[in-house]
């Protein structure tokens, strides 16, 4: 990576004293570098501590070693630099969309008059389609609706970076597919540098640039990071006509069901280095692995 | 097509009072020939046809009527200290009501939130809460009587006591069970700790708040009666007492009904207050 990273997370674990004397480490030795504008999806099965990744670049949560560095200084506390999508929408119920969103700009910007506030919520709130239902409270909307509140409101704080906590996993396959689209959108307009979980393998592909895979816990940590290697102007519709779609979809399938149970042992054979996981880019014609030597099997020529 | 369940409803509560003034009526219906075995004191006490055993010393629904009508019509009338309108000794009980509950609430729910938003607070507090709750607030009169000696303000004060407790733990619960995820909101958007306090914690357990509030006005009313009993001058309590000892039990069933319809409007006003508050998640 040439560019110093938006973002640097190195080090990180997280134990639990075990029932009974001892410690259970749920991650470990978890270095990752996310630069400005990129989209990263972190896939990785229950349990391996993916929320608690989230939560504590959100800084809610902290680790029990290892510093996430933001712009040369380790994160203390929570930001308005970093805002969150919550798996559950969490908006406020008492107050109306429009609130919501006047909420966190107001947090943002104690400084802006009420109509600037105002019209800068209206902008979101038409980003994400809500045009005409500002005035409804939370209930009165659907799951959909309510996460795209989320989506607005994160938005519109304009933050360095959105952190996304499987946002769409409790919504219907038709909403979650519409709201993906929306959410490519967006952040492809406006570059956004993004950190999503997600168990969803489609939803990575769709939105993410790097993908990074996690072993299961415990004792999980980043296995490798592959490379989207589809086109940048994929689209629902046609991602899957491309060439390249079925080498990186088994290759995150296959981590999935079988490597990621089995990585220790892979690990040791080829020289793995938790500070520089290795880089893939399934079906891309260069060779896939730019650091330790080529993976037979997992770096699939188009 | 049945008629609406509103409707029903109605019918059928105006056929239940019917019926309960129906018994009433007949069970006060005048009796002869039992005047023998009369107490002959009980005879001096309660009016001669009573005594007599022809009309019963307990008021019929038409006596009741007329005593309700007679103080209706003149609730405000002050002759002398032990002969003043029901209205002016309503209007001393809900004085004294709504100090001692306005002076709990302002202590309760300042208190409450700090219990709430501190676990070790909840904690060190929550023994003192656990005993003191229990008690009846009248054994604290005598207490307030040696203390405060003003009989006025020990009866405010143990109006204070006993609505101190449900407003005090439903505020210290409803912001202690604010949802996390609020609260993550909150700390992400890095909105400071007053206005995280009255624009998340305070919209969040409005609606638990409100209903220890509507606990507490409950208990309020109910105690007053009590209170003003024992302290005696004004209020509906004394009223009742006063009514008591002159023996007219037509004046008590008209203070009864009176203190019913009172609590009543209580309770409801708080329960519009509350639904201003309410949400729906």
């Amino acid at each position: 990576m040439t560019e110093k990273p938006l973002i640097s997370i190195e080090a990180l674990a997280r134990r639990y004293p075990r029932h009974g004397g001892g410690e259970t480490t749920v991650f470990e030795d978890v270095w990752l570098p996310i630069a400005k504008g990129e989209f990263i999806c972190l896939i990785g099965h229950s349990g391996c501590g993916k929320t608690t990744i989230l939560n504590v670049l959100a800084g809610l949560d902290q680790p029990s070693a290892g510093v996430v560095i933001v712009d040369g200084r380790e994160i203390a506390g929570p930001s308005l630099d970093r805002a969150v999508i919550f798996q559950g929408h969490s908006l406020l119920p008492w107050m109306s969309v429009m609130g919501n969103v006047a909420f966190a700009v107001n947090s943002r910007r104690p400084d802006w008059s009420k109509d600037r506030v105002r019209a800068h919520c209206q902008k979101y709130i038409d980003v994400v389609h809500l045009t005409g239902s500002e005035h409804k409270k939370p209930a009165e909307l659907s799951g959909g609706m309510k996460q795209r509140v989320g989506i607005a409101r994160a938005l519109a704080i304009e933050p360095k970076m959105l952190l996304m906590d499987e946002p769409f996993s409790a919504l219907d396959a038709l909403t979650r597919g519409s709201l993906q689209d929306e959410v490519r959108r967006i952040c492809t307009e406006t570059e956004q540098t993004v950190f999503m979980i997600t168990h969803d393998v489609d939803e990575a592909m769709l939105l993410a640039d790097k993908i990074v895979l996690m072993t299961n816990g415990p004792h999980a940590k980043i296995a490798e990071i592959v490379e989207n290697t589809l086109p940048k102007d994929r689209s629902r519709t046609n991602i899957h006509k491309h060439a390249n779609y079925y080498a990186l979809r088994n290759h995150l399938l296959d981590f999935l069901v079988t490597r990621s149970k089995a990585f220790t042992a892979e690990s040791g054979a080829n020289g793995y280095d938790p500070k520089k996981p290795p880089i893939v880019r399934p079906g891309a014609r260069p060779v896939a692995v730019e650091t330790g030597p080529p993976e037979p099997g997992h770096a699939v020529s188009a | 097509m049945p008629a609406s369940l509103t409707l029903r409803a109605g019918l059928l509560s105006v056929a239940i009072f019917a019926a309960f003034i129906g018994a009433w009526y007949l069970a006060t219906l005048p009796t002869a020939g039992s005047a023998a075995n009369v107490d002959p004191e009980y005879a001096a006490l309660v009016s001669g046809a009573a005594s007599e055993g022809q009309k019963s010393a307990f008021p019929t629904p038409m006596d009741v009527g007329g005593t309700l009508w007679e103080h209706l019509k003149n609730p405000f009338y002050v002759r002398g200290a032990n002969d003043q309108g029901v209205g002016i000794q309503l209007a001393y009980s809900l004085g004294r009501v709504l100090v001692g509950y306005g002076l709990a609430a302002l202590v309760a729910i300042p208190l409450g939130f700090l219990i709430g938003m501190s676990p070790l607070v909840y904690r060190a507090l929550d023994p003192f809460i656990q005993i003191l709750k229990p008690i009846s607030p009248l054994a604290w009169m005598p207490l307030a009587l040696y203390t405060i000696k003003d009989s006025g303000i020990s009866a405010v004060f143990v109006i204070f006591i006993c609505s101190l407790w449900p407003m005090l733990i439903n505020t210290a619960f409803g912001v202690a069970s604010v949802r996390k995820e609020w609260l993550n909101v909150a700390a992400t958007l890095e909105v400071g700790p007053l206005r995280k306090a009255f624009m998340v914690i305070l919209p969040a357990a409005a609606p638990t708040i409100m209903t220890g509030m509507r606990i507490s006005i409950g208990i309020a009313w109910l105690v007053i009666v009590a209170a003003e009993m024992l302290v005696g001058g004004t209020g509906i309590g004394y009223f009742v007492w006063n009514e008591w000892n002159n023996l007219s039990i037509g004046n008590i069933i008209t203070a009864i009904l009176l203190i019913g319809l009172v609590g009543m409007a209580l309770d409801l006003a708080l329960a519009r207050t509350a639904r201003l508050v309410a949400y729906r998640e």
